[in-house]
C-alpha cells in the first residue's frame, strides 16, 4: 500500500503537505474551495500576545518569480484565536499548528504558556487542540522582535530556551534565510530541545518607487517568497537537514509536486506551502495529486524511499 | 477554466471581456481572473459588469502586465475565474443614485439592473467616455461627464443612497459632500489582493470599526465607516 503518512515530533501526519503562515489564514476560507481535511497540517497565521494592527502603506508587490509582502504580523491575539478561530479548528482534522511571533520574549513565553494551557484543557475534554507550536523568530515586517531574533544565535537562543521551558507540546523553530549562519541556527535550536525546524521564513527584500522617490513599503523592506526564492530555500533545507537529526519542514517558493519531491530528496520530513496558495486556491488538493502520481510512475510505495537521498 | 467568448477593445486601453457560463453573481462583487500559469505571481481582482444567463462580462483597463496578457486572450481562450468575492453592494429602496469614474464605472451596469425603481446614474470620465449606451435602458437619468467634474452637477438632497465606484479622490469627495446630509453612501474599495478570499491580510484598510479585508469584508463599505484621514496606498 503506497502511503504518503510521516511523522514529526511523535505526531502523525496524513501527508508531508503542510499550509505555511500567513498564506492559509485559520484554513476557513479554503475550506470552501476544497476538502482541506485532505492536508497533512496547517500552520496558522502568525499569532502575537496581543493584538496586532500590521503595517501601513502598500502590503503586496510583485517581483519577478515572487511577491513581497509587509503584512507586519497582522492578527487578533492569541486570546481571540482560542476563543474563536479554535472552534473551527477543533472540527478538522490536519495536524494544528500555532504559528507564534512577538516582539519580546516575555511575549513569544505567555504567549506559549497560553496556547498550551488551552491545549491542555482541550485534551483534558477529549476535543481537539494545538499539536504544536512554530516559534516564528524570523518574520522581517515588525519593527522589533520579528527577524531580530532570528539573525544571531546566541540571540535566538535565548528566545527557542525559555519557550522551550514553558511549554509540554512539541515545538518547531522556524528560521530566517537571513540568518547569519542558518545551519548554526539549526543546531542551537536542537541543541535547546526543539522537535522540528521549519525555515525559510520570506528573504527581506526591496522595491523603491522612482517618482516618488521612496520605498514602496513604509516598513523600508518587506519580506520575498514564491517560486523566485527556491533554489535558496532549497540549498539552505539541504544543508540543514544534513547537521541536524530532528526533522525539518522545508518551504520557499514551491508551487508544483515536482517542488515538493525536490524539497523531499533534499532531506524535508514535511514540505510547508505559502505563496502558491495565492496562485492557486486549491494548491493542496493539486500538489497531492501530482505527489501521487509521481509515486506511480516512480514505483514508490513510501516518501521514505526517497528523502535525503541527496 | 471558463472559454472566453469576446474580448473586444471598446475606447483606448478599455477591453470588455465575454466569458461563457452560468453565474449567480450579487451586485458589486468580483472575481480573481487568472490567463496564465506561474507569471505574474498573483491573480487579478476584477469587478462583475454584467452577468446574462450563459455568460458574465468583465470591463477592465490596461494598466500592468496583468492586463496586458488579459488584452491579448482571443475567442475560443481559456481563463480561470474563481469566485464571485466579497460582499457587494446592499439592495436598498429609496432615491438612489449611482456614480462611477473612470474604470470605475464597471460593476455599476449589474448594479443598475437590481433595482425595482430606476436609479440615476451619473459617469464621469477623464479624456474618453465609454459603455454608456449599455447604462441607458436602467437609468431614470443618465449624466455622463467627460473631462470635468461629474460631482458638480449633483443635487444629494434627492437621494436616500448613493453607490459609488472610481478613484479613491472621487470616492473621498462624495463622502465629503454628503457629510451630515441624510443619504447613505456605499463607497466600493480598490486594495493590492493576493488571495482575495480573506486569508492573507494582504487588502486590509482601517475604518472605524478597526482594520477590514477590502476582500471580505469589502470591497463595499458605508463611507461613514471609512477612515478617510488615513493615508491610501493601493
Ligand atoms: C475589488 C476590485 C475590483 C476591481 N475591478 C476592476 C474592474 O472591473 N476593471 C478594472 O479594470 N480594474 C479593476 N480593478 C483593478 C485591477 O485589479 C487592477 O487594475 C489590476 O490588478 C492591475 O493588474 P496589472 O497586472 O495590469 O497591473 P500591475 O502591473 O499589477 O499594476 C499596475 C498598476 O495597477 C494598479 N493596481 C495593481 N493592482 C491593483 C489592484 N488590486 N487594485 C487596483 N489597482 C491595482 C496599481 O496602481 C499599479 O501601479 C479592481 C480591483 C479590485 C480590488
Ligand atoms: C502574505 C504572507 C504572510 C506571511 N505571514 C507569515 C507569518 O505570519 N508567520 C510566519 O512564520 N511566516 C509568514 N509568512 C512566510 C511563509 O509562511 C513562508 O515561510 C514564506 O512565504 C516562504 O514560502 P513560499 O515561498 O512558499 O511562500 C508569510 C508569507 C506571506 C507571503
Ligand atoms: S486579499 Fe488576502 S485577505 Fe484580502
Amino acid at each position: 500500500m503506497k502511503s504518503l503518512a510521516c511523522e514529526v515530533a511523535g505526531i502523525r501526519f496524513r501527508n508531508p503537505i503542510v499550509m505555511a503562515s500567513g498564506t492559509f489564514g485559520f484554513g476557513k476560507e479554503y475550506a470552501k474551495m476544497y476538502d482541506i481535511n485532505k492536508l497533512g497540517g496547517i500552520s496558522c497565521k502568525g499569532l502575537t500576545l496581543h493584538p496586532r494592527k500590521g503595517n501601513g502603506g502598500a502590503r503586496l508587490m510583485e517581483t519577478s518569480g515572487g511577491m513581497l509582502n509587509s503584512i507586519g504580523l497582522e492578527n487578533p491575539g492569541i486570546d481571540a484565536f482560542l476563543r474563536e478561530e479554535m472552534r473551527f479548528w477543533e472540527t478538522i482534522e490536519p495536524v494544528k499548528i500555532a504559528n507564534l511571533g512577538g516582539s519580546n520574549i516575555e511575549e513569544y513565553v505567555l504567549g506559549a504558556m497560553k496556547i498550551t494551557q488551552d491545549a491542555e484543557e482541550r485534551r483534558k475534554q477529549n476535543r481537539r487542540a494545538v499539536d504544536m507550536i512554530e516559534l516564528n523568530i524570523s518574520c522581517p515586517n515588525v519593527k522589533e522582535g520579528g527577524v531580530a531574533f532570528g539573525i544571531k544565535t546566541e540571540v535566538a537562543r535565548e528566545v527557542v530556551r525559555e519557550v522551550r521551558q514553558m511549554t509540554s507540546l512539541p515545538l518547531a523553530v522556524k528560521l530566517s534565510p537571513n540568518a547569519e549562519n542558518i545551519v548554526h541556527m539549526a543546531v542551537m535550536c536542537e541543541e535547546e530541545g526543539a522537535e522540528a525546524i521549519s525555515l525559510v521564513n520570506t528573504f527581506t527584500g526591496m522595491k523603491i518607487d522612482i517618482y516618488q522617490r521612496t520605498s514602496v513599503f513604509k516598513n523600508m523592506y518587506a519580506g520575498l517568497s514564491g517560486p523566485a526564492i527556491k533554489p535558496i530555500a532549497l540549498r539552505m533545507v539541504h544543508e540543514v537537514a544534513k547537521q541536524v537529526e530532528v526533522p525539518v519542514m522545508g518551504m520557499g517558493g514551491i508551487a508544483s509536486a515536482s517542488d515538493v519531491i525536490e524539497f523531499i530528496m533534499a532531506g524535508a520530513s514535511i514540505v510547508q506551502i505559502g505563496t502558491y496558495n495565492f496562485m492557486n486556491l486549491r494548491a493542496g488538493e493539486e500538489l497531492l495529486a501530482g505527489i501521487n502520481s509521481y509515486m506511480e510512475l516512480e514505483n514508490i510505495q513510501s516518501l521514505d524511499e526517497i528523502r535525503g537521498i541527496i | 477554466m471558463h472559454t472566453i467568448l469576446s474580448n473586444e477593445c471598446i475606447a483606448e486601453g478599455i477591453y470588455a471581456m465575454k466569458v461563457k457560463g452560468h453565474f449567480q453573481v450579487n451586485m458589486g462583487q468580483f472575481f480573481m481572473l487568472r490567463a496564465w500559469e506561474n507569471h505574474p505571481i498573483l491573480s487579478r481582482p476584477i469587478s462583475v459588469c454584467n452577468v446574462e444567463h450563459d455568460h458574465i462580462e468583465f470591463l477592465y483597463k490596461v494598466v500592468g502586465e496583468g492586463t496586458r496578457l488579459f488584452a491579448k486572450l482571443r475567442e475560443g481562450d481559456s481563463i480561470q475565474l474563481e469566485g464571485p468575492f466579497g460582499n457587494g453592494f446592499v439592495n436598498q429602496s429609496g432615491r438612489v443614485a449611482l456614480i462611477g469614474g473612470g474604470i470605475g464605472i464597471a460593476p455599476l451596469l449589474y448594479t443598475a439592473k437590481q433595482f425595482r425603481n430606476k436609479p440615476d446614474i451619473f459617469l464621469g470620465f477623464r479624456d474618453q467616455s465609454y459603455l454608456t449606451e449599455a447604462y441607458k435602458p436602467y437609468a431614470n437619468e443618465l449624466h455622463i461627464c467627460v473631462n470635468g467634474n461629474v460631482l458638480e452637477h449633483i443635487e444629494w438632497s434627492r437621494y436616500d443612497y448613493v453607490y459609488t465606484c472610481g478613484p479613491y479622490a472621487m470616492m473621498k469627495a462624495v463622502a465629503n459632500l454628503t457629510k451630515g446630509l441624510d443619504v447613505k453612501v456605499y463607497v466600493s474599495f480598490e486594495k493590492r489582493m493576493a488571495c482575495g478570499i480573506g486569508a492573507c491580510y494582504g487588502c486590509s484598510t482601517s475604518t472605524k470599526q478597526g482594520n477590514k479585508k477590502v476582500c471580505t469584508d469589502g470591497p463595499v463599505f458605508l463611507a461613514e465607516e471609512v477612515d478617510w484621514h488615513e493615508e491610501f496606498s493601493l
